[in-house]
């Protein structure tokens, strides 16, 4: 699948297109086809995303996988800080990481 | 230490005032992210992957202790309680809102402090040794004239836009601790044979993917003229460099390909048009300056003795001092690289504590390294042991200084939007693997140094032992490299060979080291050791 | 492109700027076009005849036409100097301190935030093309010529 994500403009936080509005939370990012680029354009245009960009993501039993690293770490947080985490009370978080 | 006077805190308090106006038409839309982002990055601020993220600039490495409370207020309050120092003596907050960044920099601005020039295609902040104005192997301190490039290099105007960053280091010793020749342009200070102080001038050196040393390109510029000669580098520079491709507009490919006699014509050309400009500081400003640099009241008389009778503290004592110009005083280091630790976090709690100890025992001096350390440059050694227990009691009293656990690490992956894989935790595997700090000392000074991308922020070129992460499909993979040195017999580090894992990576590191204990003779740092047997010494056993 | 923001009282040379070949194949011509990366000093030698010295900023990361007008200044050459091209507000404060007296961005600028920035900094620190005393002399009344 084909999913948003991106940066809040003004507090820096992570988000992700939820097919509404942008969500802290990767699990509820939407496939968005092949329309990437206009909600990017609009969403960016009306300043409720800085940097947004598409990316392959695949979704299983666990809820959306991001398919690079890089994006792992951005939905969950810095790995070697749990407690600063979306999950800090999930010891296995970050093995859903690697 | 310099304190601003009105003519600083006004350009500063102006500054502040200046990014607020951007941020607002940033948030209010009058500035797409293209045209804030070169903006911010003046300021210091980027986008990371997780937040934005501030670096503040420490002048020459130089603070105090009522700047390390800000630092830790800052912390507390607009960042999740924690900073990083980076290996250019800066420091770091990984989780900053846009619309705090204004306010942060007026809270650094009522305490001389600010974020001028901290990224983005400019001057950068000015590094010099960490031992300044205390070593007793200096010749004078070289702040005064690290303050004064701090100033002039401060909104150029002429260099508003350079090709790329440039980065300016100054020491004033024949040992190097600063790194000197990977800087764009570095200056060491010397005494010539008519006993005249002057700068010995280096130029083009830098890391990133196309790594150089720099060269030496004057044996002696009289001091009172580098202000001319650095705006004839620059200008050399800026009007020449390739502008069509951003990895190759480092002054160091500029200097490369012209080669370096043709680079230093071409600056002495600019430099005798620029001298009767009046571009440079009369000696009355130096002076101005210089006397804020004056040294503390030492005590005389004090003891050189200290009861070393606790193994512990004599351990402490033995690696994180070293000896200071004045009688019965020490430079004491401390380490941010517990074992586990990320290298270079600090707690605000810690900060609050390092100000509270610089005030007890350092005259409220403290200072940043570009090896993710701190120092409190002026304790007398009566008070080490007191000294010790404080830190020890905060989890601050390791005794790695450049020691196998004293790695230099990146943010890499965990934070940075460039980084291809993970620093931090290669760090901290390879910390808890040597955790034994019998068998650290056995092997002996060994600088480890790690990047998460081939910037190069962790400076793995110049690690004895570098480690660089790249992405292999998609997966976090790790080159070794071995032979390099930051210090004053500078080398570039070469890589081994294939690539490890993370696990992998450690394990043939632990062989290349447990290869020196084994064929090193008496004497020898690893380094050394490297340095007689070469790559193909290391080889076959790093590969088995 | 927008109108050109001016920061003199002459008249405005009428003609368009050419480009340095044309200018040296044309002896009547007072007005010239410099790109980024073109060798300014090559004009030097004719600065007499030159009223105008367009220098072209093809994107604002492109910093060389900062060194150009300020060799232009330091030269002697007394003319207007205009920018243009990817001319950003937050740049001409810079752009003014390096000889820069008028200015044809390709963007409109806003003239409430270029007035607001050219008065933010009360002062500078270096000595550039625009006169301005810099920090240091001023710390040092006392100084004869600094």
């Amino acid at each position: 699948m084909k999913i948003l994500t991106g940066n809040d403009l003004k507090t820096g936080a992570v988000t992700w297109w939820d097919g509404v509005q942008w969500s802290l939370h990767v699990e509820d990012a939407v496939d968005v086809g092949n329309h990437a680029d206009t909600i990017l354009a609009r969403e960016t245009a009306a300043l409720r995303v800085n940097g947004g960009y598409a990316i392959d993501a695949v979704k299983d039993a666990e809820g959306v996988r991001p398919d690079h690293i890089k994006d792992r770490i951005r939905a969950l947080g810095p790995t070697v800080r749990p407690d600063l985490t979306l999950k800090p009370a999930d010891p296995d978080a970050g093995s859903w990481v690697i | 230490m310099y304190k601003y006077d009105q003519y600083d805190q006004a350009m500063v308090d102006a500054r502040v005032e200046e990014f607020r106006d951007q941020t607002r038409r940033r948030i209010e839309g009058h500035l797409t992210d293209d045209q804030f982002k070169p903006l911010r990055l003046k300021n210091g601020l980027y986008l990371q992957l997780h937040a934005y993220m501030l670096r503040v600039s420490i002048p020459y490495g130089t603070f105090d202790s009522r700047q390390m409370r800000k630092l830790a207020h800052i912390a507390r309050t607009y960042d999740r309680g924690y900073g990083h120092f980076t290996t250019r003596q800066n420091i770091q907050y990984n989780w900053i809102k846009l619309q705090d960044a204004p306010d942060i920099l007026g809270e650094l601005a009522t305490v001389e402090m600010h974020a001028i020039q901290t990224s983005g295609e400019s001057v950068r902040n000015v590094s010099a040794d960490q031992y300044a104005g205390a070593a007793a192997d200096e010749i004078m301190d070289p702040r005064p004239w690290a303050e004064a490039i701090r100033q002039i290099t401060n909104f150029m105007p002429e260099f508003s836009y350079l090709p790329r960053k440039f980065k300016i280091a100054v020491i004033a010793s024949p040992v190097d601790r600063a790194a000197l020749r990977w800087h764009d342009f570095a200056l060491r200070i010397v005494r010539n044979d008519a006993g005249e102080i002057g700068f010995e001038v280096y130029a083009g050196g830098g890391m990133g993917r196309t790594p150089f040393i720099a060269h030496k390109i004057r044996d002696f510029l009289p001091t009172g003229q580098v202000f001319s000669y650095l705006q004839a580098v620059l200008r050399v520079w800026n009007r020449h460099a390739r502008r069509d491709n951003i990895h190759k507009q480092r002054m160091k490919i500029l200097v490369h390909e012209l080669g370096q006699e043709e680079f230093a014509r071409q600056v002495e050309e600019a430099f005798e048009h620029f001298l009767p400009l009046g571009q440079d500081i009369p000696p009355a400003e130096y002076d101005r300056i210089a006397a804020y640099f004056t040294p503390p009241p030492f005590l005389d008389g004090l003891s050189e003795e200290i009861d070393l009778s606790d193994p512990a503290f004599a351990a402490w004592v033995r690696r994180q001092t070293v000896a200071h110009k004045a009688p019965g005083y020490a430079i004491a280091n401390i380490s941010l690289k517990p074992v586990g630790g990320i290298p270079g976090d600090i707690s605000a709690d810690q900060m609050d504590l390092v100000a509270d100890l610089a005030d007890r025992f350092s005259f409220g001096e403290i200072r940043a390294t570009h090896a993710q350390n701190l120092v409190l440059p002026h304790v007398a050694r009566q008070d080490l042991h007191t000294l010790w227990q404080e830190l020890r009691a905060a989890g601050l009293a390791d005794a790695n200084l450049d020691l196998v656990t004293d790695i230099i690490a990146c943010p890499g992956l965990d934070y940075c939007t460039l980084a291809n894989a993970r620093s931090i935790p290669v760090a901290q595997r390879i910390a808890e693997r040597f955790a034994d700090l019998e068998r650290q000392e056995d092997i002996g000074e060994l600088k480890i140094k790690i990047s998460g991308c081939i910037n190069a922020c962790g400076h793995h070129h110049a690690g004895n032992i570098g480690i660089l992460g790249v992405d292999r499909k998609g997966t976090e993979n790790y080159q070794l490299l071995l032979g390099g040195s930051g210090d004053e017999e500078t080398s570039q580090a070469k890589i081994t060979g294939p690539g490890f894992d993370e696990e992998g990576v450690v394990d043939a590191l632990e062989r290349a080291v447990e290869h020196y204990r084994a064929v090193r003779e008496p004497g020898e740092r690893f380094i050394d050791t490297y340095r007689r047997l070469g790559m193909d010494g290391f080889k076959e056993a790093i590969y088995v | 492109m927008s109108d050109t923001l001016r920061f003199r009282d002459d008249e405005a040379a009428d003609e368009p700027a050419v480009s340095l070949d044309a200018f040296f194949d044309q002896p009547e011509a007072d007005s010239v076009r410099i790109e980024a990366g073109e060798d300014v000093t090559v004009l030097f030698p004719h600065l007499s005849r030159v009223r105008l010295v367009e220098i072209d900023f093809p994107r604002f990361r492109d910093g060389r036409g900062f060194s150009t007008a300020r060799m232009l200044r330091e030269a002697g050459y007394t003319g207007e100097l205009k920018a243009t091209g990817d001319v950003l507000v937050d740049l001409v404060w810079f752009m003014r301190r390096c000889g820069f007296d008028s200015f044809a961005p390709d963007v409109a600028i806003d003239p409430a935030v270029l007035e607001a920035s050219l008065a933010r900094y009360p002062n500078v620190y270096q000595n550039a093309a625009d006169g301005a005393v810099p920090i240091w002399k001023l710390r040092h009344p006392d100084l004869a010529n600094g």
